[in-house]
């Protein structure tokens, strides 16, 4: 039987542009997986325990508004506490070339721009969950 | 993890555990039989589940938010399990109803669970029934089921829930004006949602007098948290009553068996799929087929 992946799309930060995150929830939707949408201006701890109440082998963050340097690190750090370290997130939005570095630094294992295509961001969460799921057993 | 620490954490709270846990039931995990095995009979029998199910937008997730809001405030831990269909094409599902309920999110004793149908007739998916009673465990007073839908088909929330309640709103009257007499067979309570919107009296009069009269219908303005104290004195009433009468034990014991049968065929899916497949075909009528494929197998074992 084929492993159905479920996972997170949230939003952090004030911003209520949510165009881009509902885009990916339905492109992963159509693509097979359960995704969990937390809707928009979440904080970092709503979403990483609603992703930990979930149990989804991946979180997809998008920022339009430019905190992603401090939000999307949050997040990672907010699973770490709750001892779900495991969970990998995933992050898009507007971000320019210089952040992504300090973004992976953060924890963020895969960072999408608008330019990205979507079977690129679709196969990241493939591949992030297949490994999550492997370090469940 | 070991099933057995799983299992303790799981009875402590712990909401890594308690989401594990349904995992693997879900996936149909090896672990599942002995996760299920193992949870505390006492605190399945004290628990209560509420089935919640109505058209989409009446407001059945609002509702759900403002139940937890007041049964917080009494400090009961509480579990929600929110039900969407799963694509029948790409099985996938989009799960929004969590949106509703964020405010509680940082609460360890209020549990969300989203899940999809997974290709299951009906609105509850396969697994639901093992959420319930995982929840329950882990020490949930209530659990609330959310479920779309206003058909015969969704009604297995009925064989899946203690108490059923179909959440209605102004503005939906055409869908239940076929059926509106008939809900108060199907379902033990009735809630007019939106109770501040024009339609409201309306709705309420096509109930007619003798399904409001009778204690079962009630008004809300979910998104104003009113009406919620009165439904939930309604909940807990009919909840002493079904234990005094020994009605809920045998809803439970319906539940299992109709949760069996499910599971059953859904185990036989497979076998049944590989038959009907590699049998010659002779026949182009699929109830023939049918017929025939079931009849063998009856005669074997039956
Ligand atoms: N006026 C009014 N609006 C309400 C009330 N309760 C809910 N709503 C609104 O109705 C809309 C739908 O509410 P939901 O709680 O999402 O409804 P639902 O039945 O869970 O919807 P689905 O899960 O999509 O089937 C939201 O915009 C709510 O704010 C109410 O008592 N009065
Ligand atoms: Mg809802």
């Amino acid at each position: 039987m084929k492993t159905i992946y479920r996972v997170l799309i949230g939003k952090p930060g004030l911003d209520g542009h949510d165009r881009g995150a509902k885009f990916i929830a339905r492109a992963l939707r159509d693509a097979g997986f359960e995704v969990i949408y937390t809707g928009i201006r979440r904080t970092p701890d709503e979403i990483a325990s609603s992703a930990i109440q979930e149990d989804v082998a991946a979180v997809g963050l998008s920022s339009m508004s430019g905190a992603h340097l401090r939000l999307f690190p949050a997040v990672v750090d907010s699973l770490k506490r709750a001892g779900a370290e495991d969970i990998p997130v995933l992050g898009g939005g507007i971000i320019p070339e210089e952040d992504k570095q300090l973004l992976k630094q953060g924890g963020i294992t895969s960072i999408f721009t608008p330019g990205t295509p979507v079977d690129t961001i679709i196969h990241a969460f493939t591949e992030a969950c297949s490994k999550q799921h492997q370090s469940r057993r | 993890m070991e099933i057995s620490s799983l299992l303790k954490r799981l009875h402590q709270g712990d909401a890594r555990a308690v989401a594990r846990a349904i995992s693997l039931v879900e996936d149909q995990g090896q672990s599942g039989p002995d996760i299920m095995a193992g949870l505390d009979p006492k605190r399945l029998e004290t628990s209560l589940v509420v089935g919640i199910t109505g058209p989409p937008g009446a407001g059945k997730s609002t509702l759900t938010a403002s139940i937890v809001k007041a049964l917080r405030n009494e400090k009961t831990r509480v579990g929600i399990i929110a039900v969407d269909p799963s694509s029948p094409l790409t099985g996938g599902a989009l799960l929004g109803d969590r949106i509703r309920m964020m405010e509680h999110t940082l609460d360890p004793d209020v549990v969300v669970r989203s899940m999809a149908t997974r290709g299951r007739l009906g609105g509850l998916c396969a697994a639901a029934g093992a959420a319930v009673r995982i929840l329950a465990a882990s020490g949930c007073r209530l659990v609330l089921i959310e479920t779309v839908g206003i058909g015969q088909s969704e009604m297995d929330i009925a064989t899946l829930a203690d108490i059923t309640m179909m959440v209605l709103a102004p503005g939906f009257g055409d869908d239940i004006q076929a059926m509106k007499a008939g809900i108060l067979e199907v379902v033990d309570l009735l809630v007019v949602n939106k109770a501040d919107q024009p339609g409201a009296q309306k709705l309420l009069l096509d109930l007619g007098r003798e399904a409001t009269s009778s204690g079962r219908v009630l008004q809300t303005v979910a998104r104003e948290d009113q009406g919620i104290i009165r439904l939930l004195d309604a909940i807990f009433a009919l909840e002493q009553q079904l234990r005094q009468d020994n009605t809920l034990q045998i809803r439970r014991q319906q539940a299992r068996q109709r949760e069996a049968l499910d599971w059953t065929l859904e185990l036989l899916k497979p076998f049944l799929r590989q038959q009907i497949n590699s049998s010659p075909t002779a026949n182009n009528d699929p109830g023939e087929i049918a017929r025939q494929l079931a009849g063998r197998i009856i005669a074997e074992h039956g």
